[in-house]
């Protein structure tokens, strides 16, 4: 790979060194014109030219991208209030894609079309009330249907209420990993503060408040499907941001106060596997992950780690120190029996100091 | 006018006359005269630039071909790279201080610092700035602290490596990251003076536009650019005081024990006495300025992209009084905004929609403006020398980058894209490209201002245009993507989630073009350092300009004008107006009308 990046700088090198040759002698030869530094008829013609190619260039990127790298897109949303985010999305990047498509088009297509020739008159055109009265309004009227939808779509998900059999778990962020605090039986948490962390109680557990004696701490996350969970958010150190991508959802996590955040898992780990999307996605890393076990393998280095099945993940999205590139946690939806089954083999707060 | 300016231009006048002794240091180092001070923030800006450019090379390099080894490193990094494989917290490092230097040294002050000082005297027909020697501390206040910051690169602990915006705890206690100590002081230091310089320029340039505006200048007869710097420098003065107070309390935080901005903290294995702070205030003082500063970062391009794109055009600007207002309600709501970089920091949800809806307000004034140079180019007589093409550019990626403010101005659609590469991509091509488009522009356009009369190549202008141009749109239009696949930011490797791997040839394209753009801009510096000694000397007014800059001699001499500083008659975008009996333009033969030329018998005059 190194190689490889030499060449490139070795050829971008050369490329630029025979460049600067071209220009110089270009340069050179338009001196005998009357103009000097200032553009003339030719180079308006060149230019106005470069223009289209320019947009062509823009409008192919564009398409390209769209092409190949949507596929990187989610999957649909694996939560309640996840449908409501992607239409939303949808609409809003339709929307800026034909303002897009549109504006470029005549800003290089105006560009090309009046470029400067000698003996043209350009327009003396200063004001056009009508006109920007039209392009005030249309601006308006679409941001206010995008803000009117957006308002509600966020108040939606931020001002939940609480079912009665929600789930409440407590995120726990330490630089560099993420820790779940169950509510236990009676669901509430019990109170908590970084004053009480001792020993085996690294969340800070209140050990005299009884609503913490049955609390679970766990490594993973482990999600009923179809039951609402209600996080709270809390960190020891510095700020972190729970981002659970899949899930459309995302919040910081302050130390010094406690954040919220709520939805529905929709899908479970095993659902999501199988869809195709997720299959093909595999495939591909697979095969990615095979060329470069066998690069490094031939590099005299241990290979990559298999990565055959998906596992949604909670990942830390604010920057929080040197390893916070790998602060993870593995989220796994599954049916309210598997869920049962797994937090009864958890150890509670009480069992544990115990010990 | 009032009696008291006309007074001050008298005493100026034969101030003017005068034949000034200077020496070498009061002529280059420690001058008072604006035309001077703007030369040494370009220059400035420009280093500062080029360093921050290259740190961007190097973590561009990390993230196409992660954990490697490469010699590069070990040369530019030294310890921070054994055995040449870059060290996470020097990518932090290096991701906070290209930030830094970028937004601040290089599109505040390396901008609006340099074209402030250059135009404002001089377009709107003044001596000087109110305070030249305020001016001058002001230039080597921000030199100063270009030196603070460049020297905490070399600090043992390493330099500051929060992110640009320095959220509390991490920058607070070096016990999170080693950079969080004398790095950060120095960042602190650097930041604090910097904000200082800012003060003095952008007092300056309000009371200059205020009160020394020359006979019959009235504010309506303003240049656009004057307007943006003045407009720009109203915010400034406004916002960078709250940043210094953030800066002030996370100091006394650092260094005297104070919990502003901490509570509840557990680290290296003991607890913190600090309690009550929240890092959420940090955020609101930090966004306060934070947020307006991407304006003082953009207006100014845009006003420069206003006068050269109607200039080249040979039109008037379209809607003179439409862009205007439109700079006016940006500033205005750019102030009431910041909240949209908190959606999910914890604050309550209502003031998300109150943020989400005067953030989705902003884009009408900033749509107006895109649809008026638009319009501007319609029906022209486009001159496309190499100022042209960076304005247009400008207004390419200023839509491009625009439209996707729409998506993280919305608070709902904020949650998943927030602090991923869509944000990176996002603000790089509204502000950053744009914005550094509209700092080329200027330059290609003044520099026969700045430098008596020389001009850039107009041909190795071209090459930089167009391969910027492609380069800068290769590396950030790819980068929406793999933000919508829910990539963060900040983030030293991609590996330890193999799910990204699929993302990893995208990066290594990204970083082919930056690498490019990069080295195309070495084409720019050849041509900057190579006119200024050999520049071909072009006319007077090279551009055929209407303002009042281009009436003035290429020699500088202090005070500007030689005799009277000329009177203004009319609007400075009379280009191709035709006299009465529309048979000619006003002035027969020639396409403009400078502002120095009274209104012709029965010519309408505009927009009075």
């Amino acid at each position: 790979m190194t190689v490889f990046l030499v060449l490139i700088v070795i050829i971008l090198f050369a490329v630029a060194i025979w460049q600067m040759n071209k220009i110089y002698a270009l340069s050179k030869g338009n001196s005998k014109g009357d103009s000097g530094e200032v553009a003339n008829g030719k180079d308006n013609r060149i230019n106005a030219k470069l223009m289209v190619m320019f947009m062509v260039f823009l409008y192919f990127l564009m398409f390209y991208c769209f092409w190949h790298y949507s596929k990187f897109y989610l999957p649909e949303a694996s939560s309640a209030h996840g449908g409501k985010y992607d239409n939303l999305m949808f609409i809003s990047i339709a929307l800026i894609m034909v303002v897009q498509i549109i504006t470029q088009f005549l800003l290089h297509y105006f560009a090309y079309k009046y470029n400067g020739k000698k003996g043209q008159r350009a327009l003396f055109y200063a004001d056009n009330d009508k006109l920007e009265f039209i392009w005030t309004i249309i601006p308006v009227i679409v941001l206010a249907g995008l803000i009117i939808y957006g308002l509600f779509t966020w108040s939606d998900i931020m001002n939940f209420d609480e079912d009665e059999d929600a789930l409440v778990v407590e995120l726990y962020a330490q630089r560099f990993n993420w820790k779940a605090r169950y509510a236990g039986e009676d669901n509430i948490l019990g109170d908590a503060n970084v004053r009480f962390i001792e020993g085996i109680n690294q969340l800070g557990i209140d050990p005299s408040d009884v609503d913490g004696q049955d609390d679970v701490v766990t490594q993973e996350l482990h999600l009923p499907v179809g039951r609402q969970v209600v996080f709270k958010l809390r960190s020891q150190d510095v700020l972190h941001s729970a981002y659970m991508p899949h899930f459309r959802a995302q919040m910081n996590v302050v130390p010094g106060m406690i954040t919220q955040f709520s939805f529905t898992p929709t899908v479970t780990t095993e659902e999501i596997r199988k869809t195709d999307y997720m299959q093909e996605k595999m495939r591909t890393i697979q095969e990615i992950r095979k060329e470069k076990s066998k690069e490094l393998v031939a590099a005299g280095e241990p290979a990559l780690d298999d990565y055959d099945e998906f596992d949604y993940y909670l990942l830390c999205n604010k920057i929080c120190g040197a390893s916070h590139y790998n602060m993870q946690m593995k989220i796994i939806v599954e049916s309210q029996e598997d869920y049962d089954n797994w937090i009864k083999t958890q150890q509670t707060f009480e069992a544990s100091v115990a010990q | 006018m009032s009696t008291n300016a006309t007074a001050l231009e008298h005493a100026h006048d034969d101030h003017a006359h005068h034949d000034h002794h200077q020496t070498f240091i009061t002529k280059y180092i420690f001058s008072t005269d604006h035309k001077m001070i703007s030369k040494q923030y370009l220059i400035t800006g420009l280093i500062m630039g080029f360093i921050g450019i290259a740190m961007s090379i190097l973590f561009r390099i990390q993230l196409a071909w992660p954990e490697r080894s490469f010699t590069i490193f070990e040369i530019f990094l030294g310890k921070w790279a054994p055995d040449g494989v870059m060290d996470p917290s020097i990518y932090l490092s290096l991701v906070t201080i290209h930030g830094t230097i970028m937004v601040f040294f290089v599109l505040t002050a390396g901008l609006s610092g340099t074209f402030s000082n250059l135009l404002i005297p001089l377009q709107i027909g003044a001596r000087d700035m109110a305070s030249g020697f305020l001016n001058m501390v002001s230039y080597w206040l921000f030199f100063l602290s270009a030196v603070i910051m460049c020297s905490s690169l070399f600090v043992e602990a390493g330099p500051a490596a929060a992110g640009w915006t320095i959220y509390p705890p991490l920058s607070a206690l070096p016990e999170s990251i080693s950079a969080s100590g004398a790095g950060m002081t120095l960042w602190l230091v650097s930041m604090a003076i910097f904000i200082a310089s800012s003060l003095l320029g952008s007092l300056n340039y309000v009371v200059t536009v205020i009160n020394m505006r020359t006979k019959g200048m009235s504010m309506t007869r303003l240049p656009l650019t004057i307007w943006a710097f003045f407009v720009t420098a109203i915010i400034g003065v406004v916002s960078f005081p709250v940043l210094l107070s953030a800066a002030l309390l996370l100091i006394m935080d650092r260094s005297f024990g104070t919990s502003f901005f901490l509570s509840d903290i557990y680290i290296g294995g003991e607890v913190l006495h600090n309690s009550g702070g929240s890092p959420v205030l940090f955020e609101h003082l930090f966004w306060f300025l934070g947020h307006p500063e991407v304006y003082i970062v953009l207006l100014p391009a845009l006003g420069i992209s206003s006068e050269v794109i109607a200039t080249n055009s040979r039109k008037p600007i379209f809607g003179y009084r439409a862009m205007i207002a439109s700079i006016l309600a940006i500033a205005f709501l750019s102030t009431i905004v910041w909240g949209h970089h908190m959606f999910v920091s914890g604050m309550n949800p209502f003031l998300g929609s109150v943020f989400t809806f005067t953030t989705l307000l902003i884009a009408i004034p900033s749509a107006v403006k895109a649809f008026n140079y638009i319009t501007t180019l319609w029906k022209g007589n486009l001159q496309m020398n190499p100022a042209m093409l960076f304005s247009i550019g400008l207004v390419s990626t200023f839509i491009t980058g625009g439209l996707t403010g729409i998506i993280l101005g919305d608070s709902t659609l904020d949650i998943n894209v927030h602090d991923t590469y869509f944000v990176v991509a996002h603000f790089h091509l509204v502000m950053g490209i744009s914005a550094l488009y509209g700092l080329f522009a200027g330059v290609y356009h003044w520099f026969p201002k700045m430098f008596e009369g020389k001009m850039l190549n107009k041909n190795l202008g071209y090459v930089h245009f167009w391969v910027t141009a492609i380069g800068s749109y290769a590396v950030f239009f790819p980068m929406h993507f793999i933000g919508m696949a829910g990539l963060p930011r900040r983030y030293y490797s991609n590996t330890a989630f193999p799910y990204f791997d699929d993302l990893a040839d995208v990066n290594m394209m990204i970083t082919v073009a930056a690498i490019i753009t990069a080295a195309v801009q070495l084409v720019f510096l050849y041509n900057f350092i190579s006119s200024i000694f050999y520049g071909k000397k072009g006319p007077k007014n090279p551009w055929k300009s209407n303002t009042l800059e281009w009436t003035t001699e290429l020699k500088h001499i202090h005070g500007n004008w030689v005799g009277e500083i000329p009177s203004v008659y009319r609007w400075p975008y009379d280009y191709s107006k035709l006299n009465e009996d529309e048979t000619d333009y006003v002035i027969a033969g020639q396409d403009f009308v400078p502002q120095t030329v009274p209104l012709q018998e029965n010519e309408e005059e505009m927009n009075h």
